[in-house]
């Protein structure tokens, strides 16, 4: 999980802290196990964004090895 | 499963017996192996597969008796493959690899061989190549015994010199014109005898005779009444058979016994199946174009481009039936004895990758191939008891049957699920029970059939109860929620009156059938039949194709019932080639199309074009599945209640959300006008009002992601603010997880709704999305 690449620049503010995003650490964790993530979140508030590519194509892979080990 | 059961499976499985051809070869010559090569023109790597079990393949090829001719299925279909001329063929045209004679790690124990024959000489080669001393003693002036007598023409003496030069390459003592007086006298100075003198009994050993004067053997081991002393080959059986593959054979069975006798280890356990036996393979001959022998040229032997159309002919003989008939067990690639290792290995990993989890959860336990197995072995319910273990084991991948799962839950849930006598009524004689799938794609037919029973079946109460029998729960191996789905069940109709349930859905009438015996059935056609179709129903003249639901398999009566309902409905009903008790699943089944939507699209397609004809089945899930592939299809009931001027096959499956939908109206509009009900408590997303386009909306359908889900994202990021906004198009993306799943959407607020652009999800935990 820890060699995902993200876009280099994202379209999206947070709408809730009007803040541009930042590329910062965040966890994401499925059964147990958690890894850390380079991803865009609020300096803020802390909220992300998992750009749609991420969400099926490498966190799916992820999610399907683990839970068949 | 345990090693136990797991054996037992394997065993009931007969596709890795050898053919009848194999199985009636004494030395048990792999003969569709070798006739694979002899196709392909590699008469090299035939000839290695033929000598492999004969060692003498010149000799051989020129007087095989080839009892596997007898028994080759070709002749059923055709005449039998020419075997023998094949393996000359083999000879002819194959180069001998030249074997390198590695050095054989000598082993204590001498041996005597008494007799050059072919028998002898066999049993003398195998000790040899073992590494034990071997000296034989033949009377004459030369090895080969019999083979001398042959005709010339067909065994010509250089034949039989160069098939025995190997038996001066393996340091074999070899004594000619020494006869053999005192075979016990050898004995004692070996510790093992092979007695193979041929035909000719003059010789008088003192060992124990059996009624026509021949030396009795044990006829697994070959060991005479004298312990250590052997015996085979022509003088077993005398003048009036002549096998010289029998005599090899035995020449190789008793060196088998005498290397265990030299070895001190049991002479008889696991010998099963060592000479000629009756191979257990089944193959289906259906189908087969007959084919002759490829004509013999030249006397008889084959020319290169004969043996290989000769060799072509070889049916390959296989079971592979259920295979044949099932796109998922073909998909895998094996066949039943494999992937019944497979499933036992998933089950017994403690650490590492199940590599079995998706084949396990693929198939559509929809008993095809039980039916079609010569064995009756039922891989449905194998799988059906893997998915039980796996989630006994806590090892059910979450994601597997999470949809289906979810679906039923809605199903069982205030949404949709009510029990009702009818109004004035305390308890029910009958009880409609639509079940969730039938709700879900046709209401209307639903409320239109209840009408029907209520007019038609006077002077009984005719209760309702919507729900989902819990097949879902059945199919995921989820035995604890099935469980408890049942006793409600058990509880509610008890609660009724104990009423006979009225089914339409093969699947719950199975589930009924099989979890609720002490509940009375019938099916919903069965009555149609019985109080006739409704006065309204308008006659429809076309040529429909039935396909049966897999649940339906074993029900003959109800098939016969839809039967009968569409010819009475004015329909010409044709049958498909896989139908009533064979036919074959929508790809529904087992939560197929969810686990392995590659496999789901092969079967249901496959399915499809089984004939050109308007499908017309009973179940709504097949019905939605073949108009999903765009094959045109109707329900009984579309052809009881649809309206005459409409093209009812090409009715459009309702996608995920609309089923939700769609069971929830139904529910409110029927407490309403039968009950004068209303449903009361609305959750605050559902007043979200979304709007989708159809090119959104496929998006969504392929993603299992439902209206309902939409909404309680925008709900949660409009109350909470929490979204991301991008300042350019001025769209909002936000994510939420209600449950288990964490969705994304990106919407734009518009007039008194939302215009939704995308959304996708995952299961992966992350931070901030929403209370739950
Ligand atoms: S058809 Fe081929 S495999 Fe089958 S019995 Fe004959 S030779 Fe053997
Ligand atoms: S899908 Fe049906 S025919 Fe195929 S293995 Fe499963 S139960 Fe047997
Ligand atoms: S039908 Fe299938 S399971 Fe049965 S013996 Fe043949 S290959 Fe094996
Ligand atoms: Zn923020």
């Amino acid at each position: 999980m820890t060699d995902v690449e993200i876009p280099s620049t994202s379209p999206w503010m947070c709408g809730n802290c009007d803040l541009p995003l930042q590329v910062g650490q965040v966890d994401v964790g499925y059964m147990g196990n958690a890894f850390p993530v380079k991803l865009w979140k609020c300096p803020k508030c802390g909220l992300i964004f998992v750009p749609e590519d991420l969400a099926l194509g490498k966190m799916l892979d992820v999610e399907k090895q683990l839970e068949d080990k | 499963m345990d090693q136990k059961e797991l054996r037992e499976l394997e065993a009931q499985c007969i596709q890795e017996c050898p053919p009848t051809c194999t199985a009636a070869c004494p030395v048990h010559v792999d003969v569709k192996a070798m006739l694979r090569e002899v196709e392909r023109g590699d008469f090299t790597a035939a000839l290695k597969i033929y000598r492999k079990s004969v060692p003498f393949p010149r000799i051989i090829s020129r007087l095989c008796d080839q009892p596997c001719h007898d028994v080759c299925l070709r002749a059923d279909v055709g005449d039998a493959i020419a075997i023998r001329e094949l393996e000359r063929a083999c000879v002819e045209f194959g180069s001998e690899s030249s074997e390198k004679s590695r050095p054989i790690p000598k082993r204590k124990g001498h041996v005597a061989i008494v007799g050059g024959g072919i028998s002898g000489i066999t049993a003398a080669y195998e000790l040899a190549r073992k590494g034990y001393a071997v000296t034989i003693y033949e009377t004459g002036s030369a090895l080969g015994g019999s083979l001398w007598q042959i005709d010339k023409d067909l065994l010509p003496a250089w034949v039989i010199e160069r098939d025995l030069e190997v038996m001066n390459t393996l340091g074999i003592d070899i004594r000619l014109n020494t006869p053999v007086s005192d075979i016990h006298e050898l004995r004692r100075e070996n510790e093992a005898v092979y007695l193979a003198v041929g035909a000719q009994l003059e010789e008088s050993f003192d060992l124990e005779r059996g009624e026509h004067g021949f030396i009795t053997v044990d006829p697994v081991t070959f060991e005479t009444s004298a312990a250590g002393i052997f015996a085979g080959g022509g003088m077993r059986w005398g003048k009036e058979m002549h096998s010289s593959i029998t005599s090899i054979s035995e020449g190789r069975r008793a060196a088998i016994s005498i290397d265990r006798h030299l070895q001190h280890v049991s002479l008889t356990a696991s010998r099963d199946n060592e000479g000629a036996y009756k191979s257990c393979l089944y193959t289906k001959l259906d189908g087969i174009e007959p084919l002759p022998m490829v004509a013999e040229r030249d006397g008889w032997r084959y020319d290169q481009d004969d043996a290989m159309q000769e060799a072509k002919r070889c049916l390959q003989c296989e079971c592979m039936e259920c295979v044949k008939a099932c796109e998922y067990l073909k998909h895998y690639e094996r066949y039943p004895r494999r992937y019944v290792r497979e499933i036992y290995n998933n089950l017994s990993i403690v650490k590492g990758t199940r590599y079995a989890n998706t084949f396990i959860n693929s198939c559509s336990m929809c008993g095809l191939c039980a039916e079609i197995c010569p064995e009756d072995l039922d891989m449905g319910e194998i799988n059906l008891a893997a998915r039980r273990e796996m989630v006994k084991q806590k090892r059910m991948p979450a994601s597997a049957f999470d949809f289906a799962l979810r679906d039923m839950a809605f199903s069982n849930s205030d949404q949709f699920a009510f029990n009702r006598n009818r109004p004035g009524a305390a308890t029910s004689d009958y009880v409609f029970f639509p079940g969730c799938q039938l709700c879900a794609s046709s209401p209307q037919h639903v409320e239109s059939a209840y009408g029907y029973l209520n007019a038609r079946m006077e002077g009984s109460n005719v209760g309702l109860m919507l729900g989902c029998c819990g097949a879902p729960a059945h199919w995921a191996g989820e035995e604890a929620l099935f469980n408890q789905t049942i006793q409600r069940w058990q509880d509610d109709l008890h609660a009724m009156g104990d009423p006979t349930v009225i089914l339409p859905c093969s699947s719950c009438y199975q589930i009924f059938k099989s979890a609720m015996p002490e509940v009375k059935i019938v099916s919903l056609w069965e009555l149609y039949e019985q109080h006739g179709l409704p006065e309204y129903t308008q006659p429809v003249t076309r040529t429909v194709a039935i396909h049966d639901p897999c649940t339906a398999r074993h029900e003959r009566p109800v098939q016969d019932s839809v039967r009968h309902l569409a010819e009475q409905l004015g329909c010409t009903v044709e049958e498909l080639p896989f139908s009533r008790e064979k036919t074959v699943c929508c790809s529904y089944g087992g939560h197929m199309w969810l686990a392995n939507p590659q496999v789901a699209e092969k079967t249901v397609r496959r399915r499809i074009d089984e004939h050109p004809a308007d499908y017309l089945t009973y179940c709504a899930m097949c019905r939605d599945f073949f108009a999903k592939q765009g094959k045109r299809a109707v329900h009984i009931l579309d052809l009881i209640y649809g309206e005459p001027t409409e093209d009812r096959a090409a009715r459009h499956s309702p996608g995920w959300s609309q089923r939700h939908e769609n069971r929830a109206q139904l529910k409110r509009k029927l407490l309403t006008s039968i009950w004068g009900e209303t449903m009361d408590g609305t959750q605050a997303h559902e007043s979200i009002r979304v709007i989708v386009s159809d090119e959104v909306r496929a998006v969504l359908e392929k993603r299992l992601i439902l209206t309902e889900d939409i909404q309680r994202v925008i709900e949660y990021a409009e109350r909470t603010k929490r979204r991301l906004r991008n300042p350019m198009s001025g769209r909002f993306l936000a994510y939420f997880k209600p449950t288990t799943v964490t969705y994304w959407v990106e919407y734009q607020p518009q007039d008194d709704g939302y215009v939704i652009f995308n959304a996708y999800s995952h299961r992966m935990e992350v931070p901030g999305s929403g209370e739950s």
